[in-house]
């Protein structure tokens, strides 16, 4: 059976996209345009006990927090430091404040693009392994792949106007920073521009064709005498997993890591893998139930959304094993210039960096644990929405530390920026689940997968 | 008694088996035992058996170790000698506690474990030295054996086993 678009889903992504594309311009009308406009608002923000404008959106926790320590430390560090010191202070706070609209956009525009890939590489992996039970998804799964042409080329453009000195995100790319900074100096040799978009694109070209030529293939296949382009696929498959490994550790180094260039590292390429997995696991599995619910996905049973859901399950808790392994790693040696990453975070992001272990490990270990619940789709659909809540937060306790540092909220901008991708992301993925059948037709483990049972 | 006599229908075949399983139920006649070389799937479900609780009890057991863990290190760490080892902050166990972590995770996945199969071999009557209890040795190699009590109905229930595809059938009285 075809999809056909339900007219409320395609209006309600435009107006996300609309109303995304306003609060994001509004977001960026409030930043601050010259140095005085962020000594203003930061002045104001002392005076009044609060975060002005952009931050009324503010829980009570945030405020609070930022009264408490945050406010305390900017004022200790102005009494510290001289004059001299006073006006680089207050460039640094102006940058930080124009950053914030940028910020929100990235985080938002990486989040959606990270759904795609993580989703295209749970495909590549249910392909290489000849997995039995998921064939009959592999539409869906496509569809949600689709987004990492637009989504891809969208970041791509951020990172582009990035090293056009557009916004102050990635320090590094400013030559002036480069040329007093001795520890940067020294990773010029990876980090500077050139190399940089040349890599993202090849990370880009990479995954964008793959997930092409495995459409293509996965179509033809349906219409085949012979199973050539299974095999062929399954090739495809395998070296892109590779491919993937290798790109998707890179692509972590350089687009999120570099936002901190003075830290590293090791296993940040798999924490980040680990994010995406599971977020595009847990979209997979909200789509194919949403078509289910309306009636188009006949021969999905509840097995099928049991299998994802374990999957779902399963990956929190990789991504929290990674999570704390990395933390507890650091917090453990305490070596000064690897630890001053996450004294920031707790610091200053006390309740979203806590916040996300909450969303992202206790609440699905304990909800998603029993059999029965598994099952359930509502449930499912419940703790999806959490668990992608809270890696929207995980992205966000990544880039918003390194590029807004304190003036952080979550306000215009952020919602803007959700809305607007979100949108975009339910046009493109519905939009094309409505190209082709819902169901492939012809596939050697096709019947297998319609047989699933657990 | 009459009714300790019990009825021994041997099959070859497990999905023979689960047909004659499902017949024997919707004739209404009790099952005591099936005896199977390996695991049959959906048996238990054509049975009716209820469904084992034992990862419920599994659960309880992990609470317990994690319990166990951070009462045993709190008390140890924090409370008896909060020593400054190294410079961790012993100075209350959320300030301490990622070093306690993988202390807390072990417990409690070897209490959830070690105690859910001491309860597996607890219910399921498992211990060294204990008499084997399968009445017919062909059952631990390539025969399936169901048992089923006779209630006066000795002829008609022996016709209903043969009509399922039993191979041998013998009347025996149960001990004990």
């Amino acid at each position: 059976m075809k999809y056909t678009f339900s007219n409320r889903l395609r209006i309600g992504s435009f107006i996300a996209m609309g109303l995304g594309a306003i609060f994001l311009i509004l977001g960026f009308l409030q930043a601050p345009s010259t140095v005085e406009e962020a000594k203003a608002i930061a002045m104001a923000a002392h005076d009044d006990g609060h975060h002005g404008e952009s931050h009324a959106t503010d829980t009570s926790g945030h405020e609070n927090h930022a009264d408490e320590s945050g406010h305390a430390s900017n004022e200790h560090a102005e009494d510290a430091h001289g004059e001299g010191h006073g006006a680089s202070h207050d460039e640094h706070v102006f940058h930080q404040m124009q950053n914030r609209p940028w910020a929100a956009l990235y985080v938002a525009a990486f989040f959606f693009f990270m759904i795609a890939l993580g989703t295209l590489a749970f495909y590549a992996v249910n392909r290489a392994a000849q997995a039995g039970w998921s064939p009959l998804l592999f539409r869906i799964m496509e569809g949600i792949t689709a987004y990492i042409v637009p989504g891809g080329i969208i970041v791509f453009v951020i990172l582009v106007l990035s090293i056009l000195h557009m916004n102050h995100m990635f320090v590094w790319m400013d030559a002036e920073v480069v040329e007093h900074d001795h520890l940067l100096q020294g990773k010029k040799g990876y980090l500077n521009p050139t190399f940089f978009i040349v890599r993202a694109a090849i990370f880009l070209g990479g995954w964008i064709a793959y997930r092409q030529i495995s459409r293509k293939l996965s179509l033809a296949q349906d219409n085949a005498d012979d199973n050539s382009n299974f095999k062929k696929n399954f090739k495809w498959s395998a070296a892109f997993l590779v491919f993937y490994l290798i790109s998707e550790s890179m692509m972590s180094w350089d687009w999120i890591m570099s936002l901190d260039p003075h830290w590293f590292s090791t296993l940040f390429g798999w924490y980040v893998f680990a994010s995406m997995f599971v977020s595009g696991i847990t979209t997979i599995a909200i789509v194919t139930i949403y078509l289910k619910s309306k009636g188009y996905l006949e021969q999905i049973n509840d097995s099928h959304i049991h299998d994802l859901a374990k999957f779902m399950f399963g990956i929190s808790i990789f991504w929290t094993y990674l999570w704390f392994s990395q933390f507890m790693l650091i917090w453990y040696a305490n070596i000064p210039e690897e630890v001053t990453y996450f004294v920031f975070r707790i610091e200053h992001y006390k309740l979203p960096f806590f916040g996300m272990l909450a969303l992202n490990f206790i609440f699905p270990l304990l909800v998603l644990m029993n059999s029965d619940y598994k099952r359930i789709n509502w449930f499912v659909i419940m703790v999806g929405i959490v668990i992608l809540f809270g890696h929207y937060l995980d992205v966000y306790n990544m880039v918003m530390p390194a590029t807004v540092g304190e003036h952080y909220g979550f306000g215009l901008a952020e919602i803007g920026g959700i809305l607007f991708f979100g949108g975009l992301f339910v046009y493109w993925v519905f939009n094309t689940l409505t190209k082709e059948e819902l169901m492939p037709k012809r596939n050697p483990f096709i019947e297998e997968s319609r047989q699933f049972h657990y | 008694m009459a009714s300790n006599k019990v009825i021994h229908a041997l099959y070859t075949d497990d999905d023979i088996l689960m047909n004659a399983v499902k017949k024997v139920r919707a004739a209404h006649h009790h099952i005591e035992e099936v005896y199977t070389p390996f695991p049959v799937h959906g048996l238990d479900k054509a049975m009716g058996l209820e469904d084992t609780r034992i990862a419920i009890t599994s659960f309880m057991y992990g609470c317990l170790g994690l319990a166990v863990a951070i009462t045993m290190m709190n008390y140890i760490m924090i409370e008896d000698w909060p020593q400054d080892i190294g410079g961790k902050p012993s100075f209350s166990y959320l300030d301490n506690m990622p070093a306690f972590v993988p202390i807390m995770f072990e417990m409690t996945v070897f209490f959830a474990a070690h105690l859910m199969v001491i309860t597996f071999y607890l219910r399921s009557r498992m211990w060294p030295f204990k008499k084997a209890e399968n009445p017919d040795k062909r059952t631990t190699d390539d025969h399936f054996l169901m048992e089923v009590g006779i209630h006066d109905n000795e002829d008609e229930l022996k016709q209903l086993l043969l009509d399922t595809g039993a191979v041998e059938i013998t009347v025996t009285e149960k001990e004990g």
